[in-house]
C-alpha cells in the first residue's frame, strides 16, 4: 500500500463508532518488545540498527493482519508525511524523529501499526474508536503472540519484558484512551479529574502524549505503572476509571445545560460565528473551536449527521495534513489562511445551531440516570 | 543548567523538597513543569518527577564505573539518556535498579503475561497465584459459588503440575 492510500481513508478509529464515541474518541493499546542480546535502539550502532532492522521487518510484514500493509523505512518518508502519522497518531513523534535504521509497518485499516527501532527495536500499537482498549488488547496480544514465534524476545522471569527504559518493563504495555471533555472543562472542574486520576497511577496528558498540550478538550488518560500488574487488571482498572469519567463529564453537561444555558448558547453561537467567518485560524484555536462544535452535536444543536465532518476537521486542519492537502509547503500564516477557508467551506453545509434543542434532554443516549456504581 | 527531564530546554524552575529526611533539588523546564504539574502545588508529586532522576543517582550509587559487559552501556549513560544499553544492563546494574522498579512500580515482580517459549511451569505458578489470589478475594467477600469454583480450578490446576509437593 502506498502513502497515497493511507492519506486518502481516514483510520477505521475516526470514522468508527466505537462504544461511548462521544467523550471517548479513541483506545489505544501498544506492547514494547525487544530482541534478546542486542543493544537497544537508542544505544545501538548505525550498522546494528539496520541489521536489526533487516531481521524484524520481514517477520512483521509476513503477519497476516499485515496483508497489503503500509511498509515503509523513516529515512524514505519525507518529514510532512512523518508528521502526517503523528498527526494520525499511527506514529509516535520520537519515531518521526528517527532515520536510517528505523520503519513503520501500518495494516490496511490503519488499527494497527508496528515501529521498529523506536526506544525499543519493537512498538506495536492497535488504535480502535471510541472505548474499546479490551478489543485493542487483544489484537496487539495476537500480533505480539505471532511475532513471538519467530523472534526471541528479551525476557526476565522475574522483571518480565525487559525494554530500554525501566518505566516499561514487565508488561512493556501502555494501554490509553483518548476523550473529549469539553462539559468538564467549561465547568472548571477537569483539574479536580485529573488529580484524582494521578492520585491513582494512571497519567493524564495531552493530545501529541507526553509533555504535550491539552488543546481541544481533548485528554489521553493512560496506565503509569507495568510490572507487578496483569496486562488484564491494567486494563479493566483504566475502563472502569474511563468509565467514571465519562459519567463525571455527562453529569457536568447536564448541570451546565440547566444551570448556564445561555453560556452554552453563548459558546456554541460564538464558536460556530467565528468558525463561518474566519479567515485566519491557528491550528490550536482551530481545535478548541471545533470541541465546542462537536459538543454542540453531542447536544443536539447540531443535526446528528454532521458529525462526521467535524471529526474529520480535527485531522484535516492540523499541520501536516493541511499543507499535504494543498501540496505544498506553507509558512504558519498560510496555513493559518488555509485552515479557516476549509473550516468556512465545510461549514458552509452546516445549519446554523438550533439553540432550543439545547434547554431539552440531549440527544443520542448521552445521558445517563443516577449513577449506581461506587 | 538543562532541565532535569527533558535534558534538552533551560531550567527555569528550580524546587528543592525535602523527602524522608533527605533533600532532593530538581531543575525544570517550564514545559516539564508544567506537564508535571509543578506550578499547582496540591497536584504536585514529587516522587513521580523524581523517578527519572532518582534512577540515575541509585544506579551511580552502586558502581559509578561499571560497564555492561553485553554492550559496554555505562551509568554515566543512563543519567544522560534515562534509558538502558541492552536486556543484559537489567542484570549488570540490577542493584540500583531494583530500588528504582520497586519506587516507580506497583510490585516488583512481572505477573503478566509470558513468552510461550518460558517454560510451561512458570505459566502454571502464575495461574495458580492468580487463582489463590481471586479465591482469598471471593472468600474475602463471601462469595462462596465463585469460591467453590475457584477451589475446584486449583486443584484442577495441582493435578496438572509436573511435580506437585
Amino acid at each position: 500500500m502506498k502513502f497515497s492510500n493511507v492519506l486518502a481513508t481516514a483510520g477505521e478509529w475516526l470514522r468508527g463508532e466505537g462504544p461511548h464515541h462521544q467523550v471517548v474518541i479513541s483506545s489505544r493499546v501498544r506492547l514494547a518488545r525487544n530482541l534478546r542480546s542486542r543493544p537497544f535502539p537508542g544505544w545501538a550502532k548505525k550498522a546494528e540498527r539496520t541489521s536489526i532492522l533487516e531481521l524484524v521487518r520481514p517477520r512483521v510484514e509476513e503477519l497476516s493482519e499485515m496483508q497489503d500493509s503500509f511498509s515503509e523505512s523513516l529515512q524514505d518518508l519525507s518529514a510532512l508525511d512523518r508528521q502526517v502519522l503523528v498527526e494520525r497518531h499511527l506514529i509516535s513523534r520520537e519515531h518521526a524523529a528517527k532515520g536510517v535504521g528505523s520503519a513503520v509497518v501500518i495494516n490496511r485499516r490503519q488499527t494497527l501499526s508496528i515501529m521498529i527501532n523506536e526506544e525499543d527495536h519493537l512498538r506495536m500499537q492497535s488504535i480502535r474508536s471510541g472505548l474499546q482498549l479490551k478489543q485493542a488488547f487483544k489484537l496487539v496480544d495476537k500480533i505480539d503472540s505471532a511475532l513471538e514465534s519467530k523472534l526471541e524476545f528479551a525476557y526476565d522471569r522475574r522483571l518480565g519484558y525487559l525494554t530500554a527504559c525501566p518505566t516499561n518493563v514487565g508488561t512493556g504495555m501502555r494501554a490509553s484512551a483518548m476523550l473529549h471533555l469539553p462539559g468538564l472543562v467549561l465547568s472548571e472542574l477537569i483539574n479536580q479529574v485529573i488529580q484524582a486520576v494521578s492520585k491513582i497511577g494512571l497519567a493524564v496528558r495531552g493530545l501529541y502524549g507526553e509533555g504535550t498540550e491539552a488543546m481541544g478538550n481533548l485528554f489521553q488518560i493512560s496506565n503509569q505503572t507495568t510490572l507487578g500488574e496483569r496486562e488484564d487488571d491494567i486494563i479493566n482498572r483504566l475502563s472502569k476509571v474511563i468509565e467514571t469519567i465519562i459519567e463525571k463529564e455527562h453529569d457536568a453537561r447536564q448541570v451546565l445545560l440547566q444551570k448556564k444555558p445561555n453560556t452554552l448558547s453563548d459558546q456554541i453561537g460564538r464558536a460556530y460565528g467565528v468558525l463561518t467567518y474566519a479567515h485566519a485560524m491557528a491550528s490550536k484555536e482551530a481545535l478548541n473551536l471545533l470541541s465546542i462544535i462537536k459538543l454542540g452535536v453531542d447536544l443536539g444543536a447540531f443535526p446528528e449527521e454532521r458529525r462526521f465532518s467535524i471529526d474529520e476537521l480535527f485531522i484535516e486542519t492540523q499541520p501536516a495534513h493541511l499543507q499535504k492537502t494543498s501540496e505544498q509547503k506553507l509558512n504558519a500564516e498560510e496555513r493559518d489562511h488555509l485552515r479557516a477557508q476549509i473550516i468556512r467551506e465545510r461549514l458552509k453545509l452546516f445549519p446554523r445551531p438550533d439553540i432550543s434543542k439545547l434547554a431539552r434532554e440531549p440527544g443520542n443516549g448521552s445521558a445517563k440516570g443516577p449513577s449506581n456504581n461506587e | 543548567m538543562l532541565c532535569d527531564v527533558c535534558k534538552c530546554n533551560d531550567a527555569t524552575v528550580f524546587l528543592t523538597q525535602i523527602l524522608e529526611g533527605k533533600m532532593q533539588k530538581v531543575n525544570l523546564c517550564d514545559a516539564c513543569s508544567k506537564e508535571k504539574g509543578v506550578q499547582d502545588p496540591t497536584g504536585f508529586a514529587l516522587a513521580d518527577l523524581l523517578l527519572g532522576i532518582g534512577a540515575a543517582e541509585e544506579i551511580e550509587k552502586g558502581a559509578s564505573t561499571q560497564k555492561c559487559p553485553v554492550c559496554g552501556f555505562g551509568q554515566s549513560d543512563f543519567k544522560k539518556t534515562g534509558r538502558l544499553g541492552c536486556s543484559a544492563c537489567y542484570v549488570t546494574f540490577a542493584e540500583g535498579l531494583n530500588a528504582l522498579l520497586k519506587a516507580m512500580h506497583k510490585g516488583t515482580e512481572h505477573v503478566g503475561k509470558l513468552p510461550e517459549r518460558a517454560h510451561r511451569a512458570i505459566q502454571l505458578n502464575h495461574r495458580m497465584r492468580a487463582l489463590t489470589e481471586n479465591l482469598q478475594k471471593a472468600v474475602a467477600a463471601e462469595n462462596y459459588e465463585t469460591a467453590a469454583s475457584l477451589r475446584d480450578q486449583i486443584k484442577q490446576l495441582q493435578s496438572e503440575l509436573p511435580n506437585s509437593s
